[in-house]
């Protein structure tokens, strides 16, 4: 097991190694650079080349990419071309929003998509089933932008329940310690401003796990039906379990592991979904932070941001990996 | 392994949290932020860049500094016009190099210090004396359009500098000397970029130390937490966590307090999120109102601001690009074919203008009598004719994802002209590039574009801020070398007399649209938007809103 796991990670390596000479090169090879995206309409050819200049951008791609790697060694990210500050406080101070909101959205995602996957198969044919199965189509067909400003415009525009914008009302001048904004409410027990974090968090969280709670009701709903269906959980009715017990220890154990699997690929999904919904409800965050990035030809945040995933979709996918033996005896990691 | 029970679940949460509470300070005030009457949070559609002016130049760091700082001199609630700022009074010797500038006294900045003479001498040398990564022209983009180069220029590219030296000759007098006579001065000291900052916090937190390697440019604590200026608000904290960056009043201030407590300025980049933002409260105001928000806006009651425009849209030709480009006759036939009062009418936002010069009215120097080119295809066509360019193809880049305050809307405006372009027979090949920066690089550099269109939003109330930024020089924007034209742009900028100046630049102007190195389409005027019970802002064309006199009724 142990063994198993430094394997792993041990991969990593030459993974993070060529993905960042692929990816520096294909960004350099872009139109334009970030001295243009910098000056705007007011840059000049000379002004540009003074940029490109001071910035080292004139000079060979490699030894620009050796630059790199003697700071990667170091844990350097270096310092963002657009704000001038450095990379990784860039990251520590967004990142936290987009955990929390991916984790919120992922909350909801599975403790109502497999709940309501699972009646709807036991329910089969009937209302709740039809419910569900045309409310996922609708939720995956739905464009997260659009389902944002129509949660904005009823919730915020109308209902005035919920905020429209941002992860915090700024006039409650809230202590920041970890950037977890709700977090660091309940550690400096401030808790009007944890509360008030979590009251934002919860319209961008509803858009952005419409797509993942489609699609985990879907597969829950078809991987129970598979199991109802064996052999095994005919025996166990006919031994007189009580629902219950047949309900936990046989069908859903069984059920869960296409859906453990759904929901490693469903996390990579969400940070794309995050972009868009980080956009439309004002939400600092690393998604609408990075999509900006790739305007600005920000080629330090770019790497830094690329690398961060790689390493995050390595782990999650381990993760899911480790869970499997857990859910399932017969998958067990030597 | 059994599942585990949601009740377990929830009281592992409870644990949790009850562990971490409590386990770090508050630092809040303990005074209550509960009557939001006297805090104003407005949105805005970009982080500020840096708060040090000096080294700004993009929008949203210029309307903090507006807030934090002043100027020598400043423009006039409402207008372009050169009024006193920090100075009372200035004159220019006969010569017009030496201007002398008298101070307002008893003003001090925000950590105690004396505002006086040598306060803004040491700020002038600190400009001047750049050093390293300073001279970049993305760190310090306003001194170098305006003064050129610094004391040791260290890149062989910079120009002499404009400034010479900074003499304080008591504690309210101060002279400034340049190298020659220029017509930026003073009206160019109005920009942000010419704030002054208190010389012990300048000291203190290191702020010309722009420091770091070739690719790792890293600004000073000065430039990120500690800018220290005179004006009604005080820079309080910048929440980059949450968007947010606030201000309060400066109870020192030396002239009319600040109405609001506390100023809030919290970025929402995505215009329609803005709007909801204003409709559900959680802010009291924004800036880039898209033109179709702004009648429903009004009507809803809400305070909608206008501003005189101060800016211009064209469509450049680049003389390179096709050869047929290069033909008068091609130009003035593209003009001809432009039906611009239609745009102007049906795509930007009510109180646009078709342009005649490539910069606003409300700039001295504009000129009414230049050569016109009203809305005529059966002349454009017969030019065309007459050059020989009957079967032109032209490339025609268009941006998309972008919304300036010039070009509210860069699809729809492709779209009428293309469509002007192709009724006089001409072929056109769309090329929609994304803004940044692909479009940018695309249209002002190289030599492979035909025409497209940009514009410019002036930063003083200057003709050679327009029209000299254009073409005083060659550029690959427009791609023609007119020795003739950068000789009486030279001779109009040295010109000390402000009158006979003034006469110059109307002949500029008329030179240009003879020559017609594009075509000038419009001027649009930006909206700016307040809460229904927000009053007390006045739009500025120059964005120089002032929210100390913001007021909620």
């Amino acid at each position: 097991m142990f063994r198993f796991i430094v394997r792993r990670l041990l991969q990593l390596i030459p993974t993070l190694f060529g993905l960042s000479l692929l990816l520096f090169i294909w960004l350099r090879r872009l139109p334009g650079g970030p001295e243009t995206a910098i000056l705007g309409e007011r840059g000049t050819p000379e002004m540009r080349a003074a940029i490109r200049r001071n910035m080292g951008l004139d000079e060979p791609i490699l030894v620009q990419y050796g630059r790199f790697v003697r700071r990667m060694i170091k844990l350097d990210l270096g310092t963002s071309t657009s704000t001038k500050r450095a990379v990784t406080t860039e990251f520590i101070e967004r990142f936290p929003g987009t955990v929390e909101l991916t984790i919120t959205a992922m909350i909801i995602a599975i403790g109502v998509g497999i709940p309501l996957g699972y009646l709807a198969a036991r329910r089969r044919g009937r209302f709740l089933d039809h419910a569900s199965v045309g409310g996922s189509l609708i939720g995956i067909c739905i464009p997260v932008f659009f389902l944002g400003y129509v949660l904005k415009a009823i919730f915020s525009e109308n209902l005035h329940w919920f905020p429209s914008s941002g992860r915090q009302d700024p006039t409650l001048g809230a202590t920041r310690v970890t950037n977890f904004f709700v977090l660091d409410g309940l550690m400096t027990r401030e808790w009007d401003a944890a509360v008030d974090a979590l009251w934002h968090l919860v319209l961008p969280s509803i858009a952005l796990a419409s797509i993942p709670l489609a699609i985990i009701v879907r597969i829950t709903r078809a991987s129970v039906l598979e199991v109802l269906n064996e052999d095994f959980v005919r025996t166990a009715e006919a031994k007189g379990l009580t629902e219950q017990t047949v309900r936990r220890r046989h069908v859903l154990r069984n059920a869960m592991l296409p859906v453990a699997t759904s929901i490693g690929l469903l996390a990579g999904g969400l940070l794309s979904g995050a972009v868009l919904t980080e956009t439309v409800f004002a939400f600092s965050g690393i998604g609408a932070f990075v999509a900006e990035a790739i305007g600005q030809r920000d080629y330090p945040v770019l790497m830094g941001f690329i690398l961060i995933i790689a390493v995050v979709y390595v782990l999650v996918n381990l993760l899911v990996d480790l869970s499997y033996s857990f859910i399932d005896p017969r998958v067990r990691v030597r | 392994m059994r599942a585990p029970r949601p009740k377990v679940a929830i009281a592992a949460v409870a644990v949790a949290a009850l562990a971490v509470a409590g386990c770090a300070e508050s630092n809040r005030d303990d005074k209550s932020s509960g009557s939001k009457k006297d805090t104003l949070v407005f949105g805005v559609a970009g982080d500020p860049k840096v708060l040090d002016p000096s080294f700004a130049s993009d929008g949203e760091s210029l309307r903090v500094a507006r807030q934090v700082f002043e100027t020598l001199v400043r423009p006039e609630e409402g207008g372009t016009k050169v009024t006193p700022g920090l100075a009372e009074s200035w004159t220019p010797d006969a010569a017009g190099t030496t201007w002398t500038f008298k101070l307002r006294s008893g003003v001090k900045f925000h950590d105690g210090t004396d505002f006086n003479a040598e306060a803004v001498c040491v700020n002038f040398n600190r400009w001047y004396n750049a050093k390293g990564l300073m001279q970049s022209p993305d760190v310090t983009a306003y001194w170098q359009d305006v003064m050129g180069g610094f004391a040791k220029n260290e890149d062989a590219e910079l120009p002499p500098s404009l400034f010479k030296s900074c003499t304080a000759k008591d504690a309210t007098t101060v002279d400034l000397s340049f190298t020659r006579v220029s017509s930026k001065i003073p009206a160019a000291l109005m920009l942000p970029s010419f704030s002054i900052h208190s010389p012990k916090a300048l000291q203190e937190f290191d702020a010309s130390n722009v420091a770091g390697t070739a690719e790792d440019i890293k600004y000073p604590a000065y430039a990120t937490e500690h800018p220290t200026g005179t004006g009604p608000f005080k820079f309080k904290s910048w929440d980059v966590a949450n968007k947010t960056l606030t201000l309060e009043r400066n109870e020192d201030y030396s002239g009319a307090k600040a109405k609001l407590k506390t100023l809030i300025f919290k970025t929402i980049s995505d215009e329609n999120a803005r709007k909801q933002a204003l409709r559900s409260g959680d802010i009291q105001g924004y800036d880039l109102v898209g033109p179709a928000d702004v009648e429903p806006l009004k009507s809803e009651g809400f305070n909608m601001l206008t501003r005189p425009a101060f800016n211009v849209l064209y469509l450049a030709i680049n003389q390179k690009g096709n050869p047929k480009l290069a033909d008068i006759r091609v130009r003035q036939a593209i003009a001809y074919a432009l039906n611009r009062q239609q745009l102007v009418t049906s795509k930007l936002p009510p109180g646009a203008k078709v342009a005649d010069n490539f910069m606003p009215d409300t700039v001295e120097g504009w000129n009414g009598d230049v050569t016109k080119y009203t809305y005529d295809p059966a002349k454009a066509k017969a030019l065309l004719a007459e050059a020989g360019a009957s079967n032109l193809t032209l490339k025609f880049h268009y941006p998309t994802e972008v919304t300036r305050p010039y070009m509210p809307n860069p699809k729809d405006i492709f779209e009428l002209l293309s469509a002007d372009l192709k009724a006089v027979g001409i072929t056109v090949e769309a090329i929609p590039l994304k803004w940044s920066p692909d479009y940018l690089n695309a249209t002002t550099s190289g030599s492979k574009h035909d025409i497209h269109f940009l514009g410019w939003t002036g930063d003083y109330g200057d003709a050679y801020n327009f029209i000299g930024t254009f073409f005083d020089r060659p550029k690959d924007e427009w791609g023609f070398n007119n020795k003739a034209l950068f000789e009486q742009f030279k001779d109009a900028d040295t010109t000390a007399d402000i009158a006979a100046r003034t006469e110059k630049y109307k002949a500029l102007n008329k030179s240009v649209m003879e020559f017609l190195p594009g075509v000038p389409i419009s001027h649009s005027p930006p909206a700016i938007v307040f809460g229904k019970d927000v009053t007390g802002v006045k739009a500025s064309p120059l964005t120089d809103e002032r929210y100390a006199t913001a007021e909620f009724k």
